[in-house]
């Protein structure tokens, strides 16, 4: 059985207070490689301090989180920041960008803090084979999918550049490189932001509200993106209030109160 | 990562706002350009100052003799023992008194019947080196000489302003002067006189005939050295004039070209190098302020750059290599015009520019070392944020 990218197991987020507030209750959730998970729940269910936990933004007060085979909940800051770095892509609702950078220079950005250690990890945590892979309700983490930007060579400053628009090639905004975020729509910068999440190929891809901002057509565009990526063996877990948002990933859970439901599955065939 | 990344992003961060970027560097800009021009002129004038005294008073040396009650301290004579010291290049023995300050001279006036010519004249008698010693010249007629000294004649040489108060205006017909009720010849005028300028409206006579107005001592030596040999004949003079009581007389020497430049240098460093030390405290603080502004403006982009893996280190180190670059910035600009407004001012006062190249090298570093102190705290404040919370 390969290992799950994300398992947490009573984990518990506690914020001094009196009495203290418990964000997060005992919550024990697993994914695996190539999974669509959407986390939904009302405001202040605790879905943000999930993230953050999930995003190794924020420690659990107690439980055990595994990050790809990795126990995080002891390590320390800079080891925790490196396997961030390294392993996990964000995509926030307000996207992010550097307004004074043009729009492959962000996704460029996200490659100068990468130790270098995402693919040597992979590689041991992965089994051999890459290529798309069928994703079957309940049953993703018997496969093993790997999902690429490519063929643009892997050097560590050699080639970003190229990484970069192969990345914004892919998420079809290629052709805004040189423009400053400022100029591009809110889907175009979303997108933007994606293909910084998809820089340095991380297990997983991490979504706050990526919606939020966007109107009807660029949300379905952004979806539709999640889509594929998921298809290409991705694994993403969104987070959203929004009942679109979570209807299109293959499974769904619910957060109240910092308690976590599974909500139920769906198959997609890719 | 890698540090062309690092300094990629700082520069970035820099350009990012640029007016803000230019009026933080200006601090340091003012800063740096006071401290080298500060630096930069007290160098130049104190060069400048050190010709002048090699000019005129490096080589002068003027030996106080003190009265004494018995026998003279220094004879008449012994200025020809001073005058052969290797590196002298003209000396005078000079007696001068309070008594003979101010007599009665009186011109004779059959020259002029209508003029006043009496005046109230500086008497003093001196050695037949005194145009030398004096660096002055004979305007008209001669000095008297050792058979004039030797046979005791009633000759005098008189300053070019004595002169013309006593309105002696041609030699040629051997005008006479009265000191008193004592008639001289007068012999020679002395003018253009570049030490000892009193001698001007002074009446010069033998020391033979002096001592008839209480000049029976000689009160002063003035010597002249050739370049460098001030010091060693400063210590030989008293020797050679009075060889058993030379610690009696007092020397006084010019003082060193050296001390005289550090000192004028020391007068103008400490007052502007205040200044510009206080500019450069002015810039730093503002560096450290729009440093600290831009990192609350920039917690988001610190958030991000944190959730994209960048360690506290990172955060801290392109915060502080920003605040270095503008430091480094002003610095560089800062040296630039230090160095040309004091070309410009040496060349106004045609001054010769001195100009450490040391000063140019250290400048700009200073101005990145205030960057780097400016921006301590603010990096720091940066790098201690939780990612969690620069993100929300």
């Amino acid at each position: 059985m390969a290992e799950p990218v994300i398992e947490l197991t009573e984990v518990c987020r506690e914020f001094p207070a009196r009495p203290p507030v418990r964000a997060l209750d005992r919550v024990t959730l697993r994914v695996d490689r190539g999974d669509y998970l959407a986390v939904a729940g009302p405001s202040g269910s605790g879905k943000s301090t999930l993230l953050n936990v999930l995003g190794l933004l924020d420690r659990p007060s107690s439980g055990s989180y595994r990050l790809d085979g990795t126990e995080t909940t002891a390590l320390r800051d800079g080891a925790r920041t490196r396997l961030r770095g390294d392993r996990i892509g964000f995509v926030f609702q307000s996207f992010h960008l550097l307004s004074h950078r043009s729009v492959v220079e962000n996704v460029m950005l996200a490659e100068i803090y990468r130790s270098g250690g995402a693919r040597k990890g992979r590689a041991r945590n992965e089994p051999a084979g890459s290529g798309t892979a069928v994703v079957g309700a309940g049953n993703a983490s018997m496969a093993s999918p790997r999902w690429s930007l490519g063929t643009v060579k892997q050097g560590r400053r050699g080639g970003r550049r190229a990484r970069a628009m192969a990345a914004l090639e892919r998420v079809g905004v290629a052709h805004r490189a040189g423009f400053l975020p400022g100029l591009l729509s809110g889907g175009e910068r979303q997108r933007a932001a994606i293909a910084r999440a998809l820089m340095g190929e991380p297990s997983l891809l991490l979504c706050d509200e990526p919606t939020g901002n966007l109107d009807s057509r660029n949300t379905e565009a952004v979806l539709d993106l999640f889509d594929e990526l998921r298809g290409q063996g991705l694994t993403i877990v969104v987070i959203t209030h929004e009942q679109e948002v979570g209807a299109r990933a293959e499974r769904r859970v619910r957060i109240t109160d910092g308690v976590l439901v599974e909500e139920g599955w769906c198959t997609y065939a890719t | 990562m890698h540090v062309r990344d690092l300094i990629g992003e700082a520069v970035a961060g820099m350009l990012a706002r640029p007016v803000r970027s230019a009026l933080t560097t200006l601090g340091t800009v003012l800063g740096i350009t006071t401290l080298v021009v500060t630096l930069g002129v007290a160098a130049t004038a104190g060069n400048q100052i050190v010709g002048r005294f090699d000019e005129l008073v490096a080589t002068a040396i003027t030996v106080e003799v003190p009265e004494s009650e018995h026998t003279p301290l220094v004879e008449w004579d012994a200025i020809d023992r001073l005058a052969r010291l290797r590196g002298v290049e003209s000396a005078a023995a000079v007696a001068e008194s309070e008594d003979s300050a101010n007599l009665s001279v009186r011109s004779n006036d059959i020259v002029d019947p209508t003029r006043v010519t009496t005046q109230s004249l500086t008497v003093l008698s001196a050695t037949t080196g005194l145009p030398e010693a004096a660096r002055g010249r004979m305007v008209q007629g001669r000095f008297y000489d050792t058979g004039h000294v030797r046979r005791g004649d009633r000759v005098a040489v008189i300053g070019d302003q004595a002169a013309k108060a006593l309105g002696v205006t041609r030699l040629d017909r051997s005008p006479a002067i009265f000191i008193g009720k004592h008639a001289y010849t007068v012999i020679g005028i002395m003018g253009d006189l570049r030490r000892e300028r009193n001698l001007s409206t002074a009446v010069i006579v033998p020391p033979s005939a002096g001592r008839q107005f209480g000049l029976r001592d000689v009160t002063r030596v003035l010597v002249n050295t050739t370049l460098g040999a001030a010091g060693l004949i400063a210590g030989q003079a008293p020797a050679a004039l009075s060889p058993g009581n030379g610690d009696m007389l007092q020397v006084v020497a010019p003082p060193s070209p050296t001390r005289a430049r550090d000192q004028a240098q020391d007068d103008v460093n400490a007052l502007f190098l205040i200044l510009g030390l206080v500019s450069l405290v002015v810039g730093a603080v503002g560096i450290a302020n729009v440093t600290l502004v831009t990192v609350m403006e920039r917690v988001p982009e610190i958030g991000l750059r944190r959730a994209l893996g960048a360690a506290r280190r990172h955060i801290a180190a392109q915060f502080l290599l920003e605040s270095t670059l503008i430091g480094l910035t002003g610095g560089v600009i800062g040296a630039s015009l230090g160095v040309v407004t004091v070309v410009a001012v040496s060349a106004a006062k045609q001054w010769t520019p001195l100009l450490d190249v040391r000063l140019a090298i250290a400048a700009p570093i200073a101005g990145a070392a205030v960057g780097l102190l400016a921006g301590l705290y603010p990096a720091l404040r940066a790098a201690s944020m939780e990612p969690v919370d620069a993100l929300r």
